[in-house]
């Protein structure tokens, strides 16, 4: 059972030759069995999700039919579950209870999904490895000596181990896309304003989107069918006509323009990941995309774009923590003067970890007087630069080929106490956001030692359906999506 | 211009940021930050003039809504994650803001 994907899981269940029941046990079974050697959740909900999965089934029984009815899912910490403790993977949050659910959150359990738990993260979504999570670091399946990538690691795990067929992330710059690279899962960031933000906690507000993770592309589709549209809740959940995304996937890419830029195929590029690349634009090829030659020639200024333009909005979001009204106080110490803003700071300085802290004091100076138009105005303007490349791309092609990380997972350890480093894994997903762009990753092979490559298809503003297409129509002809890692 | 990104850089980052940094902190993240920003540096180089800066990529203004009432939090449910709740007065205690 722990191949079957949400849509196996839930036409079994219509037919009536599975139970949410036996489903949920399964899952939670399977978790605990490879839990303690990856690491993939901070919090599992057994009690809540076995007396969900036994109300669904009475409704299955009376006749009622819903999108996901019955199928487990994993949702990233940084969303709001009520009745579910909420971190953020941070200890600021250690003991949050939400007092509202997320608007994706509620949407789920209308179209009768099981949360079985929530992924470990990198601390407020910023890192690219869950090595910042306040929890541990998440383990990747394929090796568990590397990363899963982050931030959303736990939610990659949780996929890629068959603890559950979809699970939520969080995507800023590539925090959904990274990890299922890395994991070898689909992992997609829809376009900005297509999905609520509503209990998300906030991040870097002009970016975050929440974003699926999935063994197929039809999943994925299947999951944002369900989260996708507007939100009186989120002014910025745009008003924009929700498809039916699974009927995009026709399989038939006859004439698709796939605009592929070249220096992204080798210059810094690993070989094993660049070979994987390729070989996937030629199965493209053979089912009658086009390859067409792009450039985007601002490209190269993304990383620091985006790390200038995110930490200004992280210093602002991240100001809410004080110990006053949730979340963690530190307590008083002998030699404090107890007022209020020597517990501001000692608050902040035990509740956050060093790159919450780090992003937070660059966040705080290029919006201080004297760097804000040297820094976040310009980042801003070149970010109006990325944008347009995108358009002008946009104008002879349908989808953009990348790969989705430079290189396969690295190992834990590894970059940690190099922040600019680190920062570099995000250089082909950094983009796609800072344009508002919806953007997958798709398994696209693995190296000589076995760890999965992703390739990354950006697609036009709201037009998720042809990157899905595009991805789903790749797996038809591809077998990599059904690779297990040894470990379980 | 972030040339020299120091441990004074820092403190006074700190003091704005509500954050109390231990001396090895503020080291490390001098150093740390200084490498970040000489890297950010490229982008101060583009010529950018006249291009109109993006705060975010949404298209359309967002829409009007009436005012109406909703549900919202109860005053219980409000105080229910505070670390220290006065909860028969309906407030967040903290410690003293002025002078005692």
């Amino acid at each position: 059972m722990s191949e079957s994907t949400a849509r196996d899981i839930r036409d079994a269940i219509a037919r009536g030759s599975l139970s949410a029941v036996d489903v949920c046990r399964a899952c939670l079974q399977h978790i605990e069995q490879v839990e303690p050697r990856l690491h993939a959740f901070l919090t599992v909900a057994p009690e809540l999700a076995m007396r969900r999965a036994a109300e669904l089934d009475a409704r299955a029984r009376a006749g009622e039919r819903l999108p996901l009815l019955g199928v487990p899912l994993a949702i990233k910490d940084n969303i709001c579950t009520r009745g579910i403790r909420t971190t953020a993977g941070s200890r600021i949050l250690e003991a949050f209870d939400p007092p509202y659910d997320a608007t994706v959150v509620a949407r789920l359990e209308a179209a009768g999904a099981v949360i079985v738990g929530k992924t470990n993260c990198d601390e407020f979504a910023m890192g690219s490895s869950t090595e910042n999570s306040a929890y541990g670091a998440s383990r990747n399946p394929w090796a568990p000596d590397r990363t899963p990538g982050g931030s959303s690691g736990g939610s990659a795990v949780a996929v890629a181990s068959r603890a559950v067929p979809i699970a939520l992330g969080s995507d800023t710059g590539g925090s959904v896309r990274q990890p299922a690279a890395l994991c070898g899962v689909v992992g997609m960031k829809p376009s900005y304003g297509r999905v609520s933000r509503y209990g998300l906690i906030a991040f870097a507000s002009s970016l975050d989107q929440i974003g699926p993770f999935s063994r197929t592309a039809f999943d994925a589709a299947l999951l944002l069918n369900v989260i996708a549209g507007h939100d009186p809740a989120d002014s910025t959940a745009a008003r924009q006509p929700v498809p039916d995304f699974t009927a995009a996937l026709t399989g038939d890419i006859r004439g698709l323009r796939v605009g592929v830029v070249r220096s992204m195929l080798d210059e810094g590029v690993d070989v094993d990941v660049s070979r994987g690349v390729r070989d996937a634009l030629e199965v493209l090829r053979s089912r009658g995309a086009t390859l067409v030659d792009v450039t985007l020639p601002h490209a190269r200024f993304a990383i620091p774009v985006y790390y200038l333009i995110a930490t200004a909005e992280a210093s602002s979001n991240l100001a809410r923590y004080d110990g006053v009204r949730y979340g963690f106080r530190a307590p008083r110490t002998d030699e404090d003067e107890a007022d209020l803003r020597t517990m501001y700071e000692h608050t902040r300085a035990e509740g956050f970890g060093a790159e919450v802290k780090r992003r937070i004091m660059l966040g705080t100076y290029v919006l201080s007087a004297g760097y804000y138009e040297a820094y976040y105005l310009k980042a801003q303007q070149v970010r109006t630069l990325i944008r347009r490349d995108y358009d002008a791309a946009f104008d002879r092609v349908d989808v953009i080929a990348t790969p989705t990380s430079p290189t396969a997972a690295f190992k834990l350890g590894e970059r940690i106490h190099d922040p600019l480093q680190m920062y570099l894994a995000d250089v082909f997903t950094v983009s796609a956001p800072l344009a508002g762009l919806p953007a997958i990753s798709i398994p696209c092979g693995f190296t000589p030692d076995r760890l999965p490559v992703g390739l990354q298809l950006v697609g036009r503003m709201w037009d998720e359906e042809t990157i899905l297409r595009a991805g789903d129509a790749y797996e038809r002809d591809t077998t990599w999506w059904r690779e297990r890692p040894a470990i379980i | 211009m972030a040339a020299g990104f120091t441990k004074t850089d820092v403190e006074r980052l700190a003091n704005l940021a509500r954050l109390a940094l231990t001396d090895e902190e503020k080291t490390l993240f001098a150093r740390q930050l200084d490498s970040i920003l000489q890297y950010a540096e490229q982008v101060c180089q583009l010529d950018t003039s006249g291009v109109a800066a993006t705060l975010h990529v949404l298209d359309r203004q967002p829409a009007d809504r009436p005012d109406e009432v909703r549900p919202s939090l109860t005053e219980t449910q409000a105080l229910a994650n505070a670390p220290e709740p006065a909860v028969a007065e309906g407030l967040f205690k903290v410690p003293r803001v002025l002078g005692g």
